[in-house]
C-alpha cells in the first residue's frame, strides 16, 4: 500500500487560456509591429477606396430593366440589361432560339449528373448507367433527329453546354488515360515505357492552341478523300490528349510517394499487377494527388474556351457574339462579367469540392 | 530429412558489383523451423526475399513446393500464394480497415467468397489476439498490434511457408514479446514451416530446429539452437555471439 501511495499522480493543470478580447485581436492580428501597422491602414485605405466604387458600378448606379441601349448609356453604373437581353445567345449561342429549352435541359442533366457523382452514397455500378443515360439524352436532346426533336447540327451548338460538353468528355477521357500513361511511365517494360515518355513530353512540349490547329487544319490533309472527322469531336481529342500529358505527370507524382513495402506486401500476397494497382497503389495514390489533379481539371474547364480559334462556339466566343450587336455596342465588361461569374461558380465549385473530399479522406483513413 | 518444401542450390546474387549472396546452399524440410542471424549486410533479409521473388537472384535455382522460380509471372504468383511474408514494417495497407487487410488477398487471389473470407478472417484475428480492432485502420494500431494484423494476413492466405523478416527489430521493446508469443503459438500449434530471420535468441532457443549463420553472403554455420549457441564453431560466429549476448 505504501508504495502505492508513493506515486504521485499527474496534476491536472491546464494550458494557460488565452483570453481573446477584442483588443488582444486587435493588437496581435493588425498592429504587432509598425509594419503591420503600416500595412493595415494600407489595405483599410485601398478598401476605402474601391469598395464603395465597386458597390455603386454593380449595384446602385446599375439598371436592369432598360429597354434600349439608350436608357442605358444615362445611367452611370453598369448596365445589366444587355445581360438580361443577350443571355440566350451568349449560354446557348446560336442554337435554333425555340429550341434552346433543349440545351438548357442537356446543361441541367450533365451538371446533374456532375452532382450525383460527387456524393459519396452513389460510389457504386449504379453510377456508371446514371452516366450512359444522362449523356445518352444529352445526346439526344443536342442533336435531335428523333422523338419528333428537330435535327441540329453541331456547328450551331454553343455556349455553356458545349463548355460543359468539352470539359466532362475532356475530363472522364482524360483521366483514365492519364493514369494508363502514369502507370505505364513507370513500367519495367521497355517499349512501353518509351512510348508513354515520348507521348508525355511530346504532347507537354506544344500549346494547346497548336494541337488544336493541327486538329482543326491538319488533321484532315491527312486523311483519305472523303472522310471527314467531325469538327467538334477533333478538338474534343485534341483537349483529351492534352489534358492527359498532364495528368499522367500529376499521377506519377502520387504513384511515386506511395512507399516500395506497399507494392512489396501486395506482391506477398500473390497479387497481380492490375490488382496490385487497382486495389492498393491507385486509392493511395490518387488520394495525394487530389489538389493539383482537381487544379488540372480546373484548368481544362477553363482551356476549353481556347477552341474559339478554330471556330467553334463556346461560352467565350457566344460572349463575343453578343458583343457584335451594334445596339449595344460598349457593355462588354457587363457581358464578360457575366460569363466569368460562370467560369468562377464551376471552378470555385470544384474546388470546394476536393477540399472537402480531401478531408474526408483524411479523417477516414487517419494514418 | 523430410521432404524439401524449399530446396536453394549454388544461389548467388549480386547488387551491381556486391556479391550480396554466395553459393548459397539450403534445403528446408516441411514443418522445419530455421532461424536465421548474422550481422547487418550478411545477406539474411536477401535471402528469405529470394524465396518469394522479392528479390531476383541471378544464379542457382531455387524450387519451392516442386516450381522452381523463373522469370515466369504465373509461376511466381503461385509460389507467392503458398509463402507467406510478414516484414519488418509490417507493410499494412493503411487506406483498409484491418478485416479488408485480411481478406484482400483471400478474395482476390484465391477467390474466396467475401463472407467466407470474412470468418476466416476473424479466426485468425482472434488467433493473434485483436478480434476487437477488426474495423479500424492499421494507423490507429500501436506497432505491435500492426504487426499481428500482418501476420493474420499472411495466415489468412492459407500458406504452406511463412517468412518472417526482422519481425520485431521495428518494434518498441515493450511491444516485442507479444508478436513473438504469436510466433511461438504459431509453431507450437500449426507445426507452420517457417524461416525467420531475427537476433531474437530466446525466440531461436524456444522454437528452431535449426539456426543458420550468415555473414557476408555466406552460410557460415548452422546446427541445432543448443549446439549453435553453446558451442559455435567458427570464429565469427562466436564473435558474432559475443556481440550480440553481451
Amino acid at each position: 500500500m505504501t508504495s502505492q501511495a508513493n506515486i504521485s499522480t499527474p496534476s491536472t493543470e491546464l494550458a494557460p487560456s488565452s483570453r481573446l478580447t477584442v483588443w488582444n485581436w486587435l493588437r496581435t492580428q493588425l498592429f504587432s509591429s509598425p509594419f503591420n501597422t503600416l500595412l493595415t491602414i494600407l489595405s483599410v485605405w485601398l478598401l476605402f477606396a474601391t469598395v464603395p466604387a465597386m458597390v455603386d458600378w454593380f449595384l446602385i448606379s446599375s439598371t436592369a430593366t432598360a429597354k434600349t441601349s439608350q436608357e442605358c448609356r444615362e445611367v452611370t453604373g453598369a448596365c445589366w440589361s444587355m445581360i438580361v437581353e443577350k443571355h440566350r445567345l451568349i449560354l446557348f449561342g446560336v442554337y435554333p432560339y425555340e429550341e434552346q429549352w433543349r440545351p438548357l435541359l442537356a446543361t441541367l442533366i450533365l451538371v446533374g449528373v456532375i452532382i450525383l457523382s460527387g456524393v459519396r452514397r452513389f460510389w457504386n455500378i449504379s453510377l456508371v448507367f446514371f452516366w450512359i443515360i444522362a449523356l445518352s439524352s444529352v445526346a439526344v436532346l443536342m442533336w435531335g433527329g428523333v422523338f419528333g426533336l428537330t435535327y441540329v447540327e453541331n456547328s450551331r451548338w454553343g455556349g455553356l453546354p458545349l463548355t460543359l460538353i468539352l470539359s466532362t468528355f475532356g475530363i472522364a477521357f482524360a483521366f483514365p488515360l492519364g493514369v494508363l500513361l502514369a502507370l505505364g511511365r513507370r513500367s519495367k517494360m521497355p517499349a512501353i515505357k518509351t512510348l508513354c515518355v515520348v507521348y508525355i513530353e511530346l504532347i507537354r512540349g506544344v500549346p494547346l492552341i497548336s494541337l488544336l490547329f493541327m486538329s482543326a487544319v491538319m488533321l484532315p490533309l491527312f486523311l483519305p478523300e472523303g472522310v471527314t472527322i467531325d469538327k467538334l469531336l477533333r478538338a474534343q481529342v485534341a483537349i483529351i490528349l492534352f489534358a492527359a500529358a498532364y495528368m499522367a505527370e500529376t499521377v506519377r507524382g502520387g504513384l511515386q510517394a506511395i512507399p516500395k513495402g506497399q507494392f512489396e506486401g501486395a506482391d506477398s500476397l500473390g497479387l497481380t499487377y492490375w490488382q496490385q494497382m487497382r486495389l492498393i497503389v491507385l486509392p493511395q495514390a490518387l488520394k495525394i494527388v487530389i489538389p493539383p489533379l482537381v487544379g488540372l481539371f480546373i484548368a481544362l474547364f477553363k482551356d476549353t474556351s481556347l477552341v474559339v480559334i478554330i471556330g467553334i462556339f463556346d461560352l467565350t466566343q457566344a460572349a463575343k457574339a453578343a458583343l457584335v450587336d451594334q445596339a449595344w455596342r460598349g457593355f462588354s465588361v457587363e457581358v464578360y462579367i457575366f460569363i466569368s461569374a460562370i467560369y468562377f461558380l464551376f471552378c470555385y465549385s470544384m474546388s470546394k469540392y476536393s477540399q472537402s473530399l480531401e478531408k474526408r479522406l483524411a479523417t477516414e483513413h487517419q494514418r | 530429412m523430410a521432404e524439401a518444401i524449399i530446396s536453394m542450390k549454388e544461389v548467388n546474387k549480386w547488387y551491381g558489383k556486391f556479391h550480396v549472396l554466395r553459393n548459397i546452399n539450403l534445403d528446408v524440410a516441411r514443418g522445419e523451423r530455421i532461424v536465421i542471424c548474422g550481422p547487418s549486410g550478411s545477406g539474411k533479409s536477401t535471402l528469405i526475399r529470394c524465396i518469394n521473388r522479392l528479390e531476383e537472384h541471378q544464379k542457382g535455382h531455387i524450387i519451392v513446393e516442386g516450381t522452381e522460380i523463373t522469370n515466369d509471372i504465373r509461376d511466381v504468383e503461385a509460389i507467392r500464394r503458398d509463402v507467406g511474408m510478414v516484414f519488418q514494417h509490417f507493410n499494412l495497407f493503411p487506406h483498409l480497415t484491418v478485416l479488408e487487410n485480411l481478406t484482400l488477398g483471400p478474395i482476390w487471389v484465391l477467390k474466396t467468397p467475401k463472407a467466407e473470407a470474412e470468418a476466416r478472417a476473424m479466426k485468425y484475428l482472434e488467433r493473434v489476439r485483436i478480434a476487437e480492432q477488426a474495423s479500424k485502420f492499421p494507423g490507429q494500431l500501436s506497432g505491435g498490434q500492426q504487426q499481428r494484423v500482418a501476420i493474420a494476413r499472411s495466415l489468412c492466405m492459407d500458406p504452406k511457408v511463412m517468412l518472417f523478416d526482422e519481425p520485431t527489430s521495428a518494434l518498441d521493446p515493450e511491444m516485442v514479446k507479444e508478436v513473438l508469443d504469436v510466433m511461438v503459438g504459431l509453431a507450437e500449434d500449426t507445426g507452420m514451416t517457417m524461416l525467420v530471420v531475427t537476433h531474437e535468441m530466446g525466440f531461436a532457443r524456444k522454437v528452431a530446429d535449426r539456426v543458420i549463420f550468415m555473414d557476408r553472403g555466406e552460410i557460415i554455420e548452422q546446427n541445432t539452437p543448443d549446439a549453435f549457441f553453446d558451442n559455435p564453431q567458427n570464429e565469427r560466429t562466436k564473435l558474432f555471439l559475443s556481440q550480440i549476448l553481451h
